[in-house]
């Protein structure tokens, strides 16, 4: 791949742990023989989960694993976003700055990451313990804005909201995820607003 | 069958035919960059958008769109022109305006379809995008800001050439076509991208910036690099061959050409004999036709016929063969041969020597044996054909011999005559394999046949053809796959040892042990000169290589862009180039140099014209009438000796290195950067196919 589009070239080996590789076996044997490719998606996620990222060695022995040619998975790979081509802090801040997500206040959110961390989107704290990183709609516009840390979503956020969550990292805590305001899922905002009575028997 | 309706005509297809293959049998034009009839539909481009109806009330994709039973469809409509203006649009958005500077010019898909199909000013005010060159070896020259992302070329690599290496990484505006390693792309037909590239993303390197395309004078003839007699266009300006396009022939190469066939041309302008050398006191020094003749006729006169040989090499052509043989046959002269490899090739039977099967009836075979070849080297456009027909899932392929990667997978059962003999005798398993197939196959290499036991090599073939169901009335799968544009035709014409004469290898050993004095090398550069001995040796060819090196007298003769002379391809198919330039210097075409000698020995041939030389082939055997027909069907026989005692030893590759096959590619430069680059990745732990 070229420079430009560089791919990391660091670690010149990868395998999978005991355990994932039997975890891929299984994710392969999903597939009916013929068709392994099929798993090169789970397997990339496997990658990532397992190094924190996907290196072009990991792609290489997925391909190997799968029978496939190299470039197939190098497709893949670089056809998601999410899947990391690069190393990343060890909590991985996606903001949402889409259209939804920034009319309901996304700009304060990243402002929020910048007084905290002290760095921009695409960049990594020098402890490689942040990496904040700008992204577009990630499906949960109902509770906007809204970060995803990791596998966790974090709704409804605001300037306060969005530092103490980042500081509670900091200090090691696991934050709950979910929305920020205490709403369940994306219920409306100021409590049910239809369907208040329970229905009786009988009625339509 | 569906019938619709396309701009009024009604026509009637085989149900799954695409509405763009249907429009082109009205002879309808839709213009399309990544459709291409040779490869899978991707339908990326949008540039083939059609209106129909019924259907929503947008235009469809007609490269990708299946007709259906009372489908109209229009073509030229306000709606199909102006959606077609939009993509013209969209597509040159990010493509960089530089046509003055840019080699597809002149001959640009992007170009004609833009001023055929598109608007005349562009809205687009922002920043175009720039994409990173990529290296893809030295004979394809990259500028990738200018691809639109076709993906013609990912299609061939992976599904023409079987050599996955190229890719569209990334999405969107940031798709970028790439290979991984940044080393040059590990196939025989590389130069293929080019041509398919509808932009000049994908550009020749050689060529660079040599010629625009209508300055070209565009001569069509045949390539006679490899056995297969692929069609090809050469094109010239000023007396020079600048390049070498393939030219469309379903049944020999459809419309590829290996990289040797498009990129050995500027061999053609370096090492040439342009003159007549005579060597005098040790070295060869330049002299006229009627110096170097009297220096052959003295010589001849000092020797007696049985101490006389003539050999013909592999770029030797009908006609001077032709010439040479009645020559020597004037003269008693009966130590000749047209095998200069030593293949045991049996002359008398021509089914023994041709591939029977055809190179198109590869796409009928269910199985197929290789024995002792490796066509990805020796035939890289005939390797496509078995992919192409292995690709369908009906062919199953196996082979004896060196093991390497063929671009499809193959079952290796051994490495030596052993394993042959063992299917032959009904020994093994792959035996019943091939009794099973409804259209079993062989092909039988110059590895397998170029060795003492040749003989039995080619007598158990035989067996193993008879007793397998290989010749039948409606099929023939026995095949001998040649590495020699010259071989079939000399075999044919009987350039072999006369009565009590000597073979190639007899006439080696005669000359290094002394019984040989004279030998007369037509085109013959791949033989031990070392094993000449003290002979008087004569060398008739266009390049200063072994032969010439070795010669006392050298007669400079015509490449086969510098005359018109037939030659047979290893299915028996008897074609003719075309002359696209003139010899260099003093150089001639092959057989009037032959005959000229026959005038100074006092022994004048019969003929003096081309079509005189012609009609005697045509005498020796009615085939050569034939031209540009296509082979005839041959007769079985019996050949071979499957009694004779064979040797364990694995049959050996005989074309260790494609690039450089013969004088013309060993004197291109192209072809000596492929094969520094192909060592490169060798080292560097490349696939291994060379390895
Ligand atoms: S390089 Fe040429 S053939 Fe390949 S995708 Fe780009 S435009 Fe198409
Ligand atoms: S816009 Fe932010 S989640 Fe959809
Ligand atoms: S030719 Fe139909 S989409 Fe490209």
């Amino acid at each position: 791949m070229s420079e430009q589009s560089s791919i990391s070239p660091e670690p010149t080996a990868f395998v999978f742990t005991d355990d994932n590789l039997k975890k891929a076996q299984a994710l392969i044997d999903r597939y009916p023989s013929g068709r392994q490719a099929g798993a090169t998606m789970p397997l990339l996620d496997l990658a990532q989960r397992q190094a924190g990222w996907v290196s072009r060695a990991a792609m290489d022995y997925i391909a190997g694993l799968l029978d496939v040619p190299p470039m197939r998975v190098y497709e893949v790979a670089t056809f998601y976003t999410m899947y990391l081509l690069r190393p990343v802090g060890q909590h991985h801040v996606q903001v949402c700055t889409n259209l939804p997500c920034w009319l309901r206040g996304s700009d304060d959110v990243l402002r929020a990451c910048q007084e905290v961390l002290g760095i921009s989107p695409g960049e990594t704290t020098s402890d490689h313990r942040f990496t904040v990183a700008e992204v577009e709609c990630a499906g949960a516009c109902v509770n906007a804005p809204m970060v995803q840390i990791g596998d966790d979503y974090f709704e409804d956020l605001d300037h306060a909201s969005m530092k103490a969550l980042l500081e509670a990292l900091q200090r090691g805590e696991r934050p709950k995820p979910g929305s920020r305001t205490g709403r369940q899922c994306s219920c409306p905002a100021g409590g049910p607003t239809t369907l208040k009575a329970v229905p009786v028997k009988g009625e339509v | 069958m569906p019938k619709l309706t396309i701009d009024g005509v009604e026509i009637e297809v085989e149900a799954g035919t695409t509405v763009l293959q249907a429009c082109e049998r009205l002879g309808i034009e839709i213009p399309r960059f990544c459709y291409h009839d040779r490869l899978s539909i991707a339908g990326n481009c949008r540039m083939c958008l059609v209106e129909v109806s019924p259907g929503p009330p947008k235009a469809q994709a007609s490269c990708a769109l299946p007709v259906a039973d009372g489908m109209t469809v229009k073509t030229d409509s306000p709606m199909v022109r102006k959606a077609r203006r939009g993509v013209m649009e969209l597509l040159l958005i990010n493509h960089p305006l530089d046509c003055p500077i840019c080699d597809q010019g002149g001959e640009c898909d992007l170009q004609d379809q833009a001023m055929a199909y598109g608007g005349d000013k562009s809205r687009y005010r922002e920043e175009k995008r720039a994409v990173a060159d990529k290296y893809l070896g030295p004979l394809i020259k990259t500028c990738m800001t200018r691809c639109i992302q076709c993906t013609r070329c990912v299609r061939f690599m992976t599904e023409v050439a079987g050599v996955p290496e190229l890719g569209a990484v990334f999405r969107g505006e940031h798709m970028e076509i790439t290979t991984y390693i940044g080393q040059a792309l590990d196939s025989e037909l590389s130069g293929n991208l080019v041509d398919l590239c509808p932009v000049g993303a994908l550009t020749s390197r050689p060529y660079a910036f040599m010629a625009r395309p209508w300055e070209l004078h565009k001569t069509e003839s045949i390539d006679v690099l490899d056995a297969l007699g692929c069609a090809i266009r050469v094109d010239s300006r000023g007396g020079q061959v600048l390049r070498v396009l393939p030219r469309l022939h379903e049944e020999v190469n459809e419309e590829w050409i290996s990289d040797k066939t498009r990129h050995a041309c500027d061999g053609l302008r370096v090492g040439r004999l342009d003159t007549p050398y005579v060597r005098r006191g040790g070295t060869l020094r330049p002299a006229s036709w009627a110096e170097a003749f009297a220096a052959v006729a003295e010589k001849l006169k000092t020797v007696k016929p049985e101490k006389i040989a003539v050999i013909a090499g592999d770029l030797a052509d009908c006609e001077a063969m032709m010439a040479l043989k009645d020559l020597t046959d004037d003269l008693k002269v009966v130590h000749r041969d047209c095998r200069q490899d030593g293949a045991f090739l049996d002359p008398n039977v021509p089914a023994a020597y041709r591939f029977n099967t055809t190179i198109a009836g590869i796409e009928m075979a269910d199985a197929l044996l290789l024995v002792g070849t490796n066509p990805r080297r020796e035939a890289a456009v005939l390797n496509a054909r078995i992919r192409k027909r292995w690709v369908t899932g009906a062919l199953k392929v196996a082979a004896i011999g060196e093991k390497v990667n063929l671009t499809y997978p193959v079952a290796w059962l051994g490495t030596g005559p052993q394993t042959l003999k063992a299917i032959a005798e009904g020994r093994h398993p792959f035996g019943s394999v091939l009794k099973g197939a409804q259209r079993p196959m062989l092909i039988l290499g110059q590895g397998a046949l170029a060795r003492s036991d040749g003989a039995a090599i080619l007598g158990l073939s035989r067996v193993l053809a008879e007793t397998s169901g290989m010749v039948r009335e409606d099929w023939n799968g026995f095949n001998v796959l040649h590495t020699a544009a010259a071989r079939v035709g000399g075999l044919m014409l009987g350039f072999v040892p006369g009565e009590g004469g000597r073979d190639g290898r007899a006439i080696l050993d005669g000359a290094g042990k002394g019984e040989i004095g004279f030998v007369y090398l037509l085109n013959a550069d791949e033989i031990d000169t070392g094993a000449l001995g003290k002979a008087f040796v004569v060398y008739q060819g266009h390049h200063g290589d072994a032969g010439a090196k070795r010669a006392d007298v050298i007669l400079p003769g015509a490449a086969y862009t510098e005359k018109n002379a037939l030659y047979v391809n290893t299915e028996g198919r008897v074609q003719s180039t075309q002359r696209a330039v003139f010899p260099p210097g003093e150089a001639r075409e092959d057989w009037k140099i032959v005959r000229a000698l026959s005038e100074t020995l006092g022994r004048p041939l019969p003929y003096d014209s081309l079509e005189g030389v012609r009609a005697r082939l045509v005498a020796v055997d009615p085939a050569f009438a034939a031209i540009a027909q296509g082979p005839a069907v041959a007769a079985w026989g019996i050949f071979g000796d499957p009694a004779v005692a064979i040797d364990a030893a694995p049959f050996a590759a005989s074309i260790t290195n494609f690039y450089g096959t013969d004088p013309i590619s060993r004197a291109s430069k192209t072809m000596a950067e492929c094969v520094a680059e192909m060592n490169g990745r060798r080292e560097h732990g490349g696939t291994g196919t060379y390895g």
